[in-house]
């Protein structure tokens, strides 16, 4: 009846394996290009006889392969808790003005700081870092805070999708503005942190970036049955004995979490959120959520090292910026995902 | 058996301060269908969704086994009441099999898997509404009649004693509707189940239904059995509208034209009646011809060419069709057309 290849038992495991593949290209590929081997005894911690090798793996490419791993989960599943919230294919992580607010924090911090105190926070190292990754999850918060106040007392899922997209509006003209007064040097730094990075961070953050990515994803498990029935709408929802504003309270909190974590580490990524859940959709044919988040866990860590693998292809010597690179890959799987439904639905 | 399952009691309906419907008073027993009918804009979706408890009363009671619909929770209401909603839910990907799964949800648990008796209960109401055969399509893939009783199999599989259903057959063509009309029959004398709906489907409504709910504008809302209701003549006074009467003998609505001529007519039968139909469409009233009527109509139905037309008493015109026929009498019709008042209505 299904074809062989929309089998669960078939492509469960199938995108595991890609995953593991691809986890296993970050670490060998790359301006240096490290066997296999060598590659399993050193994260192995059986160490090598060539100290560089060890040096790039430990330093640089096991922290950006175990980053990618987690914020692509972490984006795929808030990706598609928001489009199954919002009942829209195009929502994604960014729809509630979270990554917004974020920028807004890390804004204040890059732009503002130069001005009042007249340094650059980039020239602070490990200081600097703390005190973006503060800021940022500093605005996330307060713009979660703030739609989850709202979302309770307005309740009602359109208008809550609407206060979040205005809201990054508003966070997007304030940064406009600190932009213009900023001194050149502040810009350029608020702009690179806004392309979006893996290799921000040493092995031991990487580890726990990887803890406080995946284990919420993992908890979204438990939304699964709730995200079943909101998909139905609200009034089916509810009359299947869900209660609605205690769902979508939960739904938001989890995905605007991830988000905001994901954004203070990382800068914000885009497109991943957005086109992994329609990846997820594919992959398994069926509409429940327990599946579902499967499948965005797998799949979103796999597209996140995917394009980690592109942005620093063999042969060139410096990386793309990772938002350039999502954008390729994700466009044209929301595009494909957009005109396939066009024809089912007519 | 025959117990009362839901009060409504002297219940005003509408949204914030605004009252679109009072004074409504009306049961459903145990195992009926009962339809709700009633003009657009007489609050017929806003009292389904009052009794679903999607919307808040304005004022009396509605009793679901003796407990009151708005102190429920949603939980304990997912078992009294099942719903189907006019709304075109697009779920991505779901199937039918899932969809009706869904309807368990009540009584699964907080990862909402169904065990092995909840898949019976799912495969039995995907059967009981023929929907089985595609329970693995996907339900963006379904018919408008199909997609209905995948939503039907999902109430039923929801296992309450109440099933509402808010215009069920409103997208669908006549066999569907009619299909659907006789599921809902059929699960309330099989299952025990009640069954509200609402329609304007009314000669299915009197042909099917164990109980009518009519809505007046602004209430009360008249009830009881089809046979009841015609006998007091309810509809008459409910669908007062111009050019339009209600036939008690067949329930059926009549179209009445506004005839603005008289032509007279001989003859009889199935033929004669199309003739009839045909014209009176036109705004012409056929009446009996008197023996001097020398300009008239005749049906013949024996004849190879019923129709025929006289003037002076010679037959000018023989027609099989009725159109080329009609189109003839009214280029002619001033010939032909007959002044008194005193004349009989053929039948």
């Amino acid at each position: 009846m299904i074809p062989i290849f929309q089998r669960k038992s078939v492509l469960i495991p199938l995108s595991l394996g890609i995953l593991l593949i691809l986890t296993a290209l970050n670490l060998a590929m790359g301006s240096v290009n490290i066997p296999i081997a060598g590659v399993v005894d050193i994260v192995t911690g059986k160490g090598s006889s060539n100290v560089i090798w060890e040096n790039i793996l430990l330093r640089t490419r096991l922290p950006q392969t175990i980053v990618a791993l987690g914020a692509g989960m972490a984006l795929g599943v808030a990706g598609l808790l928001m489009q199954t919230l919002f009942r829209n294919p195009l929502a994604g992580p960014s729809v509630l003005g979270i990554s917004s607010g974020s920028s807004l924090g890390v804004g204040f911090v890059l732009l503002v700081a130069g001005q009042v105190w007249g340094f650059s926070f980039s020239r602070l190292g490990i200081w600097g870092d703390l005190a973006i990754i503060t800021a940022s999850l500093g605005g996330a918060f307060a713009v979660l805070a703030l739609i989850l106040f709202i979302s309770h007392k307005i309740g009602g899922t359109l208008s809550v999708l609407i206060i979040g997209v205005m809201i990054g509006y508003l966070s997007n003209s304030v940064v406009g503005v600190l932009k213009f007064y900023s001194m050149e040097e502040d810009v350029h730094n608020y702009v690179i942190w806004g392309l979006g990075s893996f290799s921000r961070m040493s092995v031991d953050r990487a580890y726990l970036f990887a803890m406080i990515t995946i284990v919420p994803s993992l908890l979204a498990l438990f939304l699964s049955k709730s995200l079943n029935l909101m998909a139905l709408g609200d009034r089916y929802a509810s009359n299947l004995g869900l209660k609605i504003k205690r769902a979508r309270l939960l739904i938001i909190l989890c995905a605007g979490t991830l988000t905001a974590i994901v954004t203070a580490f990382c800068g914000p990524i885009i497109f991943i959120g957005m086109a992994v859940p329609h990846l997820a959709k594919l992959v398994s044919r069926t509409s429940n959520h327990l599946y579902l988040i499967c499948n965005a866990c797998i799949l979103g860590a796999a597209t996140a090292l995917l394009c980690n693998l592109l942005a620093r292809l063999p042969g060139m010597e410096s990386e793309l910026p990772i938002n350039s690179v999502t954008a390729f890959i994700g466009a044209p799987v929301v595009i494909s995902v957009i005109w396939k439904k066009r024809k089912e639905n007519f | 058996m025959n117990k009362n399952l839901l009060h409504i009691r002297n219940l005003s309906i509408g949204y914030g301060s605004k009252i679109v419907a009072g004074n409504l008073s009306a049961i459903i027993p145990s195992g009926e269908l009962i339809c709700l009918l009633g003009s657009n804009g007489t609050g017929k979706s806003t009292l389904m969704r009052s009794i679903c408890g999607f919307q808040p009363v304005l004022g009396g009671l509605i009793l679901i086994d003796n407990q009151e619909v708005h102190q429920l929770n949603e939980k304990e209401l997912s078992k009294q009441i099942a719903v189907v909603l006019t709304d075109r839910v697009v779920v991505p990907n779901a199937n039918v099999q899932e969809l009706v799964g869904y309807g368990r949800s009540p009584y699964t648990g907080m990862l909402g898997r169904l065990n092995a008796a909840d898949k019976i209960i799912v495969a039995r109401a995907m059967e009981q509404c023929g929907i089985a055969h595609k329970k693995d399509s996907l339900l963006t893939s379904l018919s408008d009649g199909e997609r209905q009783k995948a939503f039907i199999a999902k109430a039923l599989a929801q296992d309450t004693p109440l099933i509402i259903l808010d215009e069920p057959t409103a997208f669908l063509d006549l066999p569907a509707r009619v299909e659907i009309m006789q599921l809902l029959r059929d699960i309330a004398n099989t299952s025990g189940k009640s069954i509200l709906m609402s329609t304007h489907d009314l000669d299915l409504a009197l042909q099917l239904s164990d109980r009518l709910w009519l809505l007046q504008n602004g209430g009360p809302l008249i009830t009881g059995s089809p046979e009841d209701l015609l006998l007091k003549n309810a509809f008459q006074k409910m669908f007062q509208h111009k050019g339009v009467v209600f036939d008690n003998k067949t329930g059926l609505f009549k179209v009445m034209h506004t005839q603005h001529s008289q032509v007279a007519v001989k003859g009889h039968g199935f033929e004669y009646v199309l003739l009839r139909r045909a014209l009176s469409r036109k705004g012409v009233r056929l009446v009996k011809a008197n023996p001097d009527d020398s300009n008239r109509l005749e049906v013949n139905k024996d004849a190879p060419k019923p129709f025929s037309l006289y003037v002076d008493d010679q037959c000018i015109q023989s027609e099989d069709s009725v159109e080329v026929f009609v189109n003839r009498v009214l280029a002619a019709k001033s010939l032909l057309e007959v002044q008194s008042e005193s004349r009989v209505l053929s039948e």
